[in-house]
């Protein structure tokens, strides 16, 4: 019997074709992983970074398109480790597309994005779906993270092997805590035979109960139901058991309280696989910035007071805090100009992220290099993506930023679909001239070009 | 023949099977052994034998079984006992009787023989220390099923010719199942090397001290492998609580063809049933040559046939 022949299928290419033979030259080059920082150029080849250094700052090599940076900074382009986009479900908050857009505006070369939609992504033709549609109409790269536990419930595990296979970089419940210990441990112990990570939101649900904001001072004199900073304390300290307990990979999604950073280093200390991440805005803002009511800085967790935003920076200085995210949460008017405690929770930042957490250098808070590295390097390594980096090899996911030019947050000039941010008319000083996605150029600020 | 009548040089000191631990290599060997002539015996036309005429067996269980009670019942009938089967439903055991209650009534009816399963663990061994008869274990909760691991062993080495030295593989819930464990027992004492794969979920906890090498992916676990144990994986344990789903638990830890592959080529497959096709198992590996599932249903029946025989030596006026 002959072998039946089937024909090969061929391979279309899809997609844009990665930016080929591009050299920028005059930059600031800028690793936050080796912690190089010298003045030089940088070649792409299909894509991927091919030379550095110094010989590049002047000329480029023959046959190559020439970008002059301008001596400003050339960097590995942002991953932003917690995005809320609406698609699929609520497309008119934000789209895959429009919050690409946004990030590529703020220099965030990958989204990961939750799955808080609706559908829940908690199934592998979800997340090929996301996938897809990102493919199809996102300018930056989207990873999606998938749902650690069905529909987000918090009682059955989902099907991690799978949803891995299917390209889920790590598994969530959302904004969600899975509340239940004993499903927590069996998903943390099933998801280390994956070396899957688990990014868990830290909350007791029964704790915070009807808060809306930050117990204390603040929240007694505004009147509103508080949150205990003791309601993310109490989740992260029993998660801290259970990664003990199974070995698991462990990412606190953020923390935003003094006593959790206490709880993150006490567990590295122990060796524990763990870590955690903070959002600019806890970075940059406290309760206090609530002032009237402002509904956009209603966000989960709560903004906290001045002495937990000081221990916050204090966290990332030392490293024990590792990542900075945007927590971009689109919300539309509707659900947002509300009375504060019906608002519903949120803030977008994707285009802001990256001045707003320029605010903590411009203070001498903290140096580029580690300010920077949280936001590439790092989330990449957890997430075991290739970019964050400036290596030969890896993928020409850059940005061209300009440090020191201040500018007003306009919201109606964000490319957000929503324009719920919290950095509403602030001042912010330095932003992204230009993102480079897989070598190609997708945003130059004033079309430079 | 020396399943029949006539003594043997085989003395099994124990007056009651209760789990493997405990048994000497020897012990086992003695049974495995008595066991090889009841297949004989098994295989001929006139299977009956006398050697527990007029005794009474009583198979009591308080876990529905079809397979194992079937198998107790056949190898009694087959020694000729007089066997009575009691299923205690879980109306009776509403009704507030304990296990001791039910025993005491059973033991005054004067059986030579109980063979018992229960849910929990360690019922069976509670059991036996209130009654004046033999008792086999039939399976107590996740903790022993020894005639199930004589069985597996006589399988093994009826199709290897040894024990010793080979790598067995047993394979899924193994922190549910009794099964797992009298098999990594006696596997030790006869000398194999024991691994067991399973998610991390279904893994019993510091399983390394069991005596078994563990995995949890099939691919690390099944390399070089002689003997594969798939286990049952129960219905409830599926859908998110201990594993996501089917599709997921099929697609890791189902033994398919491409995951045989990876064991040796000679590599028998076994499972003690009842077998989930397409859940722990391929339909297709099930019905392989290189299965040995319906052997193991034969094995069954000669196994509980030595057990008898070996406990009928403490019998009164034996």
């Amino acid at each position: 019997m002959t072998k039946p022949h089937l024909a090969k299928r061929k391979k279309k290419k899809i997609g844009s074709k990665p930016g080929d033979k591009i050299a920028l030259i005059n930059a600031r080059l800028l690793d936050p992983e080796s912690g190089l920082d010298e003045e030089g150029g940088l070649t792409i080849k299909k894509g991927k970074i091919a030379e550095m250094g110094p010989d590049l700052r002047r000329n480029a090599p023959d046959g190559f398109e020439v970008i002059d940076c301008g001596g400003h900074i050339l960097c590995p382009g942002l991953i932003d480790m917690l995005v809320y986009t609406g698609e699929p479900g609520f497309e008119h908050r934000e789209t895959l597309a429009t919050a690409s857009r946004a990030a590529a505006v703020g220099g965030v070369t990958t989204i990961i994005c939750m799955p808080d939609t609706d559908p829940v992504i908690d199934d592998m033709a979800l997340v090929d779906f996301v996938e897809r549609r990102a493919r199809d109409t996102a300018i930056v790269n989207v990873h999606p993270m998938a749902a650690a536990t069905r529909g987000l419930e918090g009682k059955e595990m989902t099907e991690i092997g799978l949803l891995q296979e299917a390209g889920a970089v790590a598994f969530t419940n959302g904004a969600s805590s899975v509340a239940n210990a004993r499903v927590m441990r069996r998903t943390l112990d099933y998801a280390k035979d994956f070396d899957a990570l688990i990014v868990h939101s830290i909350e007791d649900p029964e704790l915070a109960g009807s808060g809306v904001m930050n117990e204390g001072e603040v929240s007694s004199r505004l009147g509103m139901p508080g949150i205990p900073s003791s309601a993310e304390v109490i989740m992260l300290q029993r998660d801290m058991e259970l990664a003990e307990l199974t070995g698991a990979r462990y990412h606190a999604a953020q923390i935003s309280t003094a006593s959790s950073l206490r709880v993150i280093r006490r567990a590295k200390g122990q060796g524990l696989r763990v870590s955690c991440g903070i959002s600019v805005n806890h970075l940059t803002l406290n309760e206090n910035d609530i002032g009237p009511y402002r509904t956009f800085l209603k966000v989960r967790p709560p903004l906290r007071r001045e002495e937990d935003r000081l221990a916050m920076v204090e966290g990332l200085v030392s490293g024990d805090i590792d990542v900075i995210v945007s927590g971009h949460n689109p919300k539309d008017a509707d659900v947002k100009r509300r009375p504060f405690a019906e608002a519903e929770d949120g803030a977008i930042g994707l285009e802001t992220l990256l001045p707003a957490a320029l605010r903590l250098f411009h203070g001498g808070d903290i140096e580029l290099g580690p300010l920077l590295r949280a936001m590439t390097t790092k989330p990449a390594d957890l997430l075991g993506l290739p970019a964050g980096r400036l290596r030969k090899g890896a993928p020409a996911d850059l940005i061209v930023v300009d440090l020191e030019t201040p500018w007003v947050v306009d919201p109606e000039l964000l490319q957000s679909k929503s324009k719920n941010t919290p950095f509403d008319e602030s001042q912010l000083q330095g932003r992204v001239l230009r993102t480079l996605v897989n070598g190609n150029t997708v945003y130059t600020l004033n079309d430079q070009d | 023949m020396s399943i029949a009548a006539a003594p043997t040089s085989f003395f099994f000191p124990h007056r009651h099977l209760l789990g493997i631990e405990g048994l000497t290599p020897a012990e086992i060997e003695g049974l495995l052994d008595l066991a090889d002539d009841a297949v004989e015996l098994s295989r001929q036309v006139s299977k009956k034998q006398d050697s527990l005429r007029g005794r009474t067996q009583i198979n009591l269980f308080f876990e529905a079984s079809t397979r194992t009670q079937s198998s107790f019942e056949l190898a009694g009938k087959r020694l000729g006992a007089d066997v009575m089967n009691m299923s205690v439903g879980s109306s009776s055991i509403k009704k507030g009787e304990t296990v001791i209650d039910t025993a005491m009534t059973l033991n005054a009816m004067r059986p030579d023989i109980l063979v018992v399963r229960h849910f929990a663990a360690g019922a069976v061994e509670l059991l036996s220390q209130k009654v004046s008869c033999s008792v086999i274990n039939a399976g107590d909760g996740s903790h022993e099923h020894p005639t199930q691991a004589l069985l597996d062993a006589l399988t093994i080495r009826r199709n290897k010719g040894r024990i010793a030295g080979l790598t067995v593989a047993i394979c899924g819930d193994v922190l549910h199942s009794r099964v797992a464990r009298s098999n990594i027992i006696l596997l030790n004492a006869l000398g194999a090397r024991v691994r067991i794969i399973a998610p991390s979920t279904l893994l019993p906890p510091f399983a390394e001290r069991l005596g078994a090498e563990v995995f949890t992916s099939m691919e690390d676990g099944l390399d070089g492998a002689d003997i594969i144990m798939m286990l049952r994986l129960q219905l409830e344990r599926m859908s998110g609580s201990f594993v996501p789903s089917v599709r997921e638990y099929f697609r890791f830890f189902g033994l398919d063809h491409d995951k045989l592959k990876l064991a040796k080529p000679d590599a028998l497959v076994m499972h003690p049933g009842p077998m989930n096709r397409g859940v722990e198992i391929d339909s297709a590996v099930a019905d392989d040559n290189r299965s040995v599932i319906s052997e193991q249903v034969e094995m069954g029946v000669a196994v509980r046939m030595a057990v008898l025989q070996a406990l009928a030596q403490h019998l009164p006026n034996q």
